[in-house]
């Protein structure tokens, strides 16, 4: 067959439009509607996070941690604190990390959430968005009676955390997510077996696994192209090898694996994993223990580099942090997973239709902040 | 260990690439950049290293006289394992082979290094600034970079009231 | 209508007309859909379900053109400040600009090693309220919004301007 070339289109998408989540910037080139090539400009948001590292002391890079992912600042914060904790050999009281691991695992819920709702919003879905929204916001509920915040917490600290469990919170929690399990279901009903959305999604965009290792795409990006790859059970940190959870893999239900529709099941898949993990660790979780007891006095980690991953909810977030034995960090870098995910998008989404390229787009769920840092 | 064992293997296969550190003090690989590409090649697709992954490029500036540092960070997925490779390039007109056309990710991350520090990328398919202007000067992350007062007549540093 | 339907008999109300359109003007503030970063997101929670900005009459509109006020939501680097500047430029009399979040006010966190940062949005353009907070609740958004709505409603815009 042959193909009737028409005359190429350089089509300018940001930095200022509703479906890039921010300010992105996508060079598309079209003949036709079909897209042939994508460049993405980035660095709108450049804020300088690694200059910052450099200026100031252990301490006070972690508000800036959160600001970097700000969809999922405990995570974020929680992959710093433990690449300095492991530098230090510090070793964190059983109820920090039963903590730690219940707030990751909740704002990883909350993270998806605003991931799966903006992914049909970019698409043409505007009621999911409001349902998931409203869950999200009994997270949020959740952290302010622990931290105070809504959105960047500050709460994981290098030994410990900013404050203990209220009371009340466990309850609090429990009743969340007694809620919170069959409103999964009511998603699935509104947007993920919907004929339009399947339309739209399924076959779309297929990232195949290989390209994925290659272009260290991970998380749930990477599953959804097949990988059973978890770093919370390959590489298991803090304690998430007690926990017992299962790895969601894209399966190709209603297209081919790695699809647009299997990046977005993988999602709703992970949030039922997170819920068994919260619930086991809320079971777990040690009613004793002094949250500031192993804060150091003074943070200054022994001469030496580490580069510590985590899975953050959008896959390996790593930090390489080179000391100097001084109070202030020497360098810091950010491997961050958006990165990653935003440089498959031309590979991906060359041959598919103008309008597929957003709902790509949204299927890899970038942040910005995390992109530019 | 494993750092040893590929270090190891280096030595025999590409003679001269590994630089022998006197005092090994972190677990790391030193190599000379000139073979650098076809030692990458050999990481990725040996049947007992497979480094399949390339996690991280950090450019380090060490400061003062010293060499900047290219550092990578390489896991395997399969054989689960990971090492660090550090190449020392040189302040003035830093260069360094690329390794974009290996691991595909390599493209953003040296983009984004040439960006921070000016270490250009030789091979390198697009070597372009990343996340700053086109027309920036200066490169941010080296240790002795100075704030510019302005860009396209916006004051940049605080403006003192 | 419920209680008011079928009441009275035909009407008229005396007002200026002054006080007519700064009244229609600032009950229907349409913003501008525009996110740079921490704070977009509090922008979109108050724009859904719990906070419901509707109520107040605003409505997120995608285009400049259509928008008469510009929610800076964000941290402004400083690649993306002509952008900013122009999007405003595009936007139809009258407009205006609220600066929401420490970043957009002055640089927040990054205005001392930020060497890619615009220290405050200000600097490019004029900007109606200032909304403090890192990032600040969508309650504190709602309340830069009805100060913004007093402004409007206080404003003269048909009237000639007295000598200063």
């Amino acid at each position: 067959m042959s193909i009737i070339r028409g005359e190429e289109m350089v089509l300018n998408i940001g930095p200022q439009h509703p479906s890039t989540h921010g300010v992105l910037r996508l060079k598309v080139k079209t003949d036709g509607e079909i897209v042939s090539e994508i460049t993405p400009v980035i660095g709108y948001l450049h804020r300088c996070f690694e200059k910052h590292c450099e200026n100031i002391t252990y301490e006070q890079v972690i508000p800036y941690t959160d600001r970097c992912d700000y969809i999922a600042a405990m995570n974020n914060s929680f992959g710093y604190v433990i690449a300095i904790e492991e530098m230090m050999d510090i070793h964190v009281p059983e109820r920090v990390e039963y903590i730690r691991v219940i707030m990751a695992e909740l704002n990883r819920i909350a993270s998806h959430l605003l991931a799966l709702g903006t992914n049909g919003l970019d698409i043409g879905a505007f009621t999911p968005f409001l349902y998931m929204f409203r869950d999200r916001e009994y997270i949020l509920d959740l952290f302010e009676t622990v931290c105070g915040a809504r959105l960047l917490y500050n709460y994981m600290w290098v030994g410990g955390l900013s404050h203990d469990l209220p009371v009340g919170f466990v309850e609090a929690a429990y009743k969340f997510l007694d809620n919170f399990e069959p409103q999964i279901d009511e998603y699935n009903n509104l947007l993920m077996y919907n004929k339009i959305f399947v339309e739209r999604t399924a076959d779309v965009g297929v990232l195949p696994a290989d390209v994925a290792i290659n272009y260290g795409v991970s998380g749930p990006n990477l599953r959804g192209s097949g990988v059973k790859w978890d770093l919370r059970k390959n590489e298991p940190y803090s304690i998430y090898d007690r926990f017992e959870f299962d790895i969601p893999v894209g399966e190709g239900i209603m297209g081919s694996v790695g699809d647009c529709w299997d990046r977005y099941w993988v999602r709703i898949q992970e949030m039922r994993e997170s819920v068994k993990i919260v619930r086991q660790a809320l079971k777990q979780l040690p009613s004793e223990g002094d949250i500031h007891e192993a804060i150091p006095r003074k943070i200054r980690p022994p001469k030496g580099s580490i580069y510590k991953r985590t899975e953050s909810p959008r896959g390996d977030l790593g930090y390489y942090i080179v000391s100097d034995g001084k109070p202030k960090p020497f360098r810091v870098k950010m491997r961050s997973p958006a990165f990653t995910a935003m440089s498959v998008l031309d590979e991906i989404s060359r041959g598919w239709m103008l309008s597929d390229v957003l709902a790509i787009l949204g299927s890899l769920d970038i942040v910005l902040g995390e992109i530019d840092r | 260990m494993i750092n040893e064992q590929v270090a190891q293997k280096l030595e025999t296969q590409f003679p001269g690439a590994v630089i022998v550190q006197e005092e090994p003090v972190e677990d790391c690989i030193m190599l000379t950049s000139d073979q650098w590409q076809d030692v990458a090649k050999f990481l990725r697709d040996d049947p007992e290293l497979k480094f399949d992954s390339l996690q991280c490029i950090t450019g380090v500036d060490l400061g003062d006289e010293n060499p900047m540092d290219v550092r990578y960070n390489l896991h395997s997925m399969s054989l689960l394992h990971k090492i660090e490779i550090r190449i020392p390039v040189k302040k003035d007109n830093p260069t360094i082979p690329s390794i974009e056309k290996i691991w595909r990710i390599g493209d953003w991350f040296e983009r984004e290094v040439y960006d921070m520090y000016g270490i250009r990328f030789e091979g390198h398919r697009d070597l372009r600034r990343m996340l700053l202007p086109e027309d920036w000067e200066g490169w941010p992350l080296r240790k002795d970079y100075e704030t510019p007062q302005t860009y396209h007549g916006m004051v940049v540093p605080k403006v003192k009231s | 209508m419920g209680y008011l339907e079928h009441k009275f008999e035909d009407n008229i109300i005396v007002t200026k007309l002054d006080k007519l359109l700064s009244w229609a003007r600032s009950t229907s503030p349409w913003y501008f859909q525009f996110g740079l970063a921490c704070c977009a997101i509090e922008m979109m929670a108050a724009a859904a379900s719990r906070h419901d900005l509707e109520r107040i009459g605003m409505m997120p509109r995608s285009s400049p053109r259509q928008a008469d006020v510009m929610i800076v939501a964000g941290t402004v680097s400083i690649k993306m400040a002509e952008r900013v500047k122009r999007l405003y430029d595009q936007m139809a009399d009258p407009k205006y600009v609220i600066a929401m979040g420490s970043c957009a006010t002055s640089g927040g966190p990054y205005w001392q090693h930020g060497y890619h940062v615009l220290k405050g949005v200000d600097l490019i353009i004029p900007v109606d309220v200032y909304i403090p907070g890192c990032p600040p609740r969508p309650e504190s958004l709602i309340e830069g919004l009805i100060k913004l709505q007093e402004k409007i409603r206080g404003e003269r815009p048909l009237t000639k301007e007295k000598d200063a």
